[in-house]
C-alpha cells in the first residue's frame, strides 16, 4: 500500500452485452501500477488489452470492481467528472495520431487546455514547451498533412504531455510508422520515462514492448503473465534506452 | 474571486475558440456552407427588401402629407359596391357642379373648398407647333390654393376669372419649351382643341406626387372650372376640401357626407355613391394595409427560413457524422458533453447568423435596385435597423432551434465508438 502507487484495479471486470449473449471483455483483473513505471500490455485481439487501456484512459466503465487511480474511486464518478481526470490525469496517445486537420501543430497540442480551466494565460508557452520536449520546436505553425508520420506522432504526444499527466496512455504508437520512426518515437518514449513520465502502452510487436521495464500479457480478459524486462533484454541483447 | 474570474476567463476562451473553429469548418467547406445558407439568405434578403420597400412608401406619403396637410380632404365619386346604384353606369354615378352649392354654409367644419373638371386630353398647339394628348383639367383657385401649387411667372387663376368663365390658362414650362412661345409667354394665346387661351401663369413644376398621378411626368395645363363647360359639357368632376385644423377632420368628413348625400339624393340607408377621404384617413388605410403585408412577407421567410434551417440540420448531421473521429478525440482529451453540444450549436449559430448577415446584404443590394425602379415611388427605401435586429434574432433563433438535434447527437456520442469511427 505504498503512496507511490498511481493505478490501482481490484477484481474488474467488463461485460459486453452483444443480444442475449454476454461477452467478458476482461475478468477480474487485479493490477497495481507505481509512479514512474513503464508498463507494455500485449496480447492478441480479443485479448482485452484494448478494453482495459480505455478502462485505465476512464473512456469506459468496469461493469464491476474497483479502480483507483491516484487514490481516487473512479468508479463512482460521473462522466463530467471523468472527462475532467481524462484531461488532467491522463494523456493519450493514439496509432492514427488523432490530430485535428485544420489547426496547425501548435493548436492541435494546446487542445486539452481549451477544456481545463487552468493554464489559461500561459496557453501558448505550455504548447511551446511541449513540443520543444519532443523536438518540434520548428514544427510549430505546421499543419498535419505538412508534418510526416514520426513528426505527427510526436505532436499527439506533446498534446498528451501538456496538462503533465499522471499516466501517459499509448494505444498502438507505432501501428502506423515505418521500423526506423518506430524507433525515434520509442526512443523518445525512453526519454520521457527517464524524466519521471508513467509510461503504460498497448502492443503486439515484441521489439516496441522491449522497451517498457515491464510487460504484462493478456488473453481471454485475464492477466496471464506480468514480468520485468530484464530477462527479455538479456534475450535481445541491448539495453532498450539510448 | 479568483476561480470565478478563472471559469469566465475559460468560458470566454472556450466560446472564441468555437467561433473561430466554427468559422474555419464553414470556411473548409465553403460551396457546402454557402448552399446550406441560400435558404437563410434569400429568406431573410427577401424579406428585408419587402420591409425596405414598405417602409420607404410609408416615408414617402408621410412627407407628401406633412406637406399637403393632413386637413386636406379629397372627393371623388364612386360607384357602391351594393344598393340599388351598384350596376348604375358612370355617367350616373359623375358630379355635377351643383352638387357642391352652399357648401360651406352646411359644412362649417370646412375652411374652404374647390372643384376640379378633368377635361380629357387636347391637342394644344401654337401657330405651326402643336403638342397631342395633353390632359387639360379645370380648376377652382382654392385647388391650386390647398395644393400650394405656385407659379414661377404670372398669376394663379383668379376669382374674377371664375367669375367671367375667362378664357385664360396655367401651363407647364414644358409646354412652352415644346411649343416654342415666347420665354416670358404670359399674355400669348395658345389654342386647346379649337378654342383659344391667353397664358396668365407658368406652373411650378411639383414633386411627383402618389395622390395625384405622376405629374411630374404629365405636361399639365390648368384653366378656370367655369369655363371648362365649353371644352367638354360632362367633365369628370371631383373636389378637394381642408378641415379648419388636423383636428377638425373627422367632423369635416361627416358634414361633407351627410351634405353631398342630400344634394346628390342618396335615399337613407342607401351606400355612398362618393367617396370623401381625409389624408389622415388614408394614411390609416395604407398603414393597414402595409401591416397585412408585412405580416404575409414575415409568414412567407417564416417558411423559407423553416426550409433553411431544415437544411441546416441536415448539414450540420452530415458534419457530426463526418467528424465522429474528432468528437472522439475531444472527448478523449477532457471535453465534457456541454463543450461538445456547445461546439455543434455555435457552428449551427454562426452559420446561421453569417446567412443573416449575407441575407440582409442582398436585402439591402434589392433595396437599392427597387428604390432605382422608375416611376415606382420607392426611391426613399430603406431597411429600418428592427428588420436587421429581427433577422439577426430570427436566424439566430434557426441556428439555435435546428443546430440543437446534431448537437446533442455529437455531445451523446460514446468516446470509444467514436474513435473507432473510420
Amino acid at each position: 500500500m505504498s503512496s507511490d502507487v498511481i493505478i490501482r484495479l481490484e477484481a474488474v471486470t467488463r461485460v459486453y452485452k452483444v443480444g442475449v449473449e454476454s461477452i467478458r471483455a476482461l475478468d477480474g483483473v487485479d493490477l497495481q501500477v507505481r509512479q514512474n513505471e513503464y508498463v507494455a500490455i500485449m496480447g492478441q485481439s480479443g485479448s482485452g488489452k484494448s478494453t482495459l487501456m480505455n478502462i485505465l484512459g476512464c473512456l469506459d466503465r468496469a461493469t464491476s470492481g474497483r479502480y483507483l487511480l491516484c487514490g481516487q474511486d473512479t468508479t463512482k464518478m460521473s462522466d463530467t467528472q471523468l472527462a475532467r481526470i481524462r484531461n488532467k490525469q491522463i494523456g493519450f496517445v493514439f496509432q492514427s495520431f488523432e490530430l485535428l486537420g485544420q489547426l496547425n501543430a501548435l493548436r492541435n497540442v494546446e487542445l486539452p487546455l481549451i477544456y481545463s480551466s487552468n493554464g489559461w494565460f500561459s496557453r501558448k508557452e505550455l504548447a511551446m514547451e511541449a513540443l520543444a520536449r519532443v523536438g518540434l520546436a520548428d514544427r510549430v505553425k505546421h499543419k498535419p498533412n505538412q508534418l510526416s508520420g514520426g513528426e505527427k506522432q510526436r505532436v499527439a504526444i506533446a498534446r498528451a504531455l501538456i496538462n503533465k499527466p499522471s499516466i501517459l496512455l499509448a494505444d498502438e504508437p507505432t501501428g502506423n510508422l515505418d521500423t526506423h520512426t518506430s524507433e525515434e518515437i520509442m526512443a523518445l518514449f525512453d526519454r520521457l520515462h527517464q524524466e519521471g513520465q508513467t509510461i503504460i502502452m498497448v502492443t503486439h510487436e515484441m521489439d516496441i514492448a522491449r522497451h517498457a521495464k515491464r510487460i504484462i500479457r493478456m488473453r481471454d480478459g485475464r492477466i496471464v503473465s506480468d514480468s520485468s524486462t530484464q530477462h527479455d533484454l538479456s534475450l535481445h541483447g541491448s539495453d532498450g534506452g539510448q | 474571486m479568483r476561480p470565478l474570474l478563472n471559469g469566465i476567463l475559460a468560458l470566454i476562451q472556450f466560446l472564441y475558440q468555437s467561433v473561430n473553429l466554427a468559422i474555419g469548418q464553414i470556411w473548409a467547406n465553403k460551396t457546402r456552407s454557402f448552399l446550406t445558407m441560400l435558404g437563410i439568405i434569400i429568406g431573410v434578403g427577401s424579406v428585408t427588401a419587402v420591409i425596405a420597400a414598405l417602409s420607404g412608401l410609408q416615408a414617402k406619403i408621410l412627407t407628401q402629407v406633412q406637406s399637403l396637410g393632413t386637413n386636406t380632404i379629397f372627393i371623388w365619386p364612386n360607384r357602391p359596391t351594393t344598393g340599388p346604384k351598384a350596376n348604375a353606369p358612370w355617367w350616373e354615378i359623375r358630379f355635377k357642379p351643383e352638387h357642391f352649392d352652399n357648401l360651406l354654409t352646411y359644412c362649417p367644419s370646412v375652411a374652404r373648398f374647390g372643384r376640379t373638371a378633368g377635361l380629357g386630353r387636347y391637342t394644344i398647339s401654337f401657330r405651326d407647333k402643336s403638342v397631342e394628348q395633353v390632359e387639360v383639367s379645370g380648376t377652382e383657385p382654392a385647388v391650386l390654393q390647398i395644393q400650394h401649387r405656385t407659379v414661377s411667372i404670372g398669376r394663379l387663376i383668379s376669382q374674377m376669372d371664375e367669375l367671367q368663365a375667362r378664357q385664360v390658362c396655367l401651363i407647364d414650362p414644358r409646354l412652352r419649351d415644346k411649343l416654342l412661345l415666347d420665354k416670358e409667354c404670359i399674355g400669348q394665346a395658345i389654342l386647346i382643341g379649337h378654342h383659344p387661351f391667353i397664358i396668365v401663369g407658368l406652373l411650378e413644376p411639383r414633386p411627383s406626387s402618389i395622390f395625384g398621378g405622376q405629374e411630374s411626368e404629365n405636361l399639365e395645363v390648368f384653366i378656370p372650372f367655369q369655363t371648362s363647360f365649353r371644352l367638354n359639357r360632362d367633365p369628370w368632376i371631383m373636389a378637394m376640401a381642408e378641415s379648419r385644423s388636423a383636428g377638425q377632420s373627422e367632423e369635416a368628413l361627416a358634414e361633407l357626407r351627410s351634405f353631398l348625400r342630400r344634394t346628390r339624393q342618396v335615399a337613407p340607408g342607401e351606400p355612398d355613391t362618393f367617396n370623401v377621404q381625409s389624408l389622415e384617413n388614408e394614411l390609416r388605410t395604407f398603414n393597414k394595409i402595409a401591416l397585412v403585408v408585412t405580416a404575409v412577407a414575415g409568414g412567407i421567410v417564416g417558411v423559407s427560413l423553416l426550409v433553411g434551417g431544415v437544411g441546416i440540420m441536415n448539414i450540420m448531421l452530415v458534419s457530426v457524422s463526418e467528424r465522429t473521429r474528432e468528437i472522439g478525440l475531444r472527448k478523449a482529451v477532457g471535453a465534457r458533453r456541454v463543450a461538445i453540444l456547445a461546439q455543434f450549436l455555435i457552428e449551427a449559430l454562426v452559420l446561421c447568423l453569417m446567412g443573416g448577415l449575407l441575407g440582409v446584404g442582398l436585402g439591402q443590394l434589392l433595396t437599392w435596385g427597387i428604390a432605382n425602379i422608375p416611376k415606382a415611388e420607392l426611391d426613399m427605401a430603406y431597411i429600418p435597423w428592427q428588420a436587421i435586429v429581427l433577422a439577426f434574432l430570427f436566424s439566430g433563433a434557426v441556428g439555435i432551434f435546428f443546430g440543437m438535434f446534431p448537437a446533442i447527437k455529437a455531445a451523446r456520442l460514446d468516446p470509444i465508438e467514436a474513435l473507432r469511427h473510420e
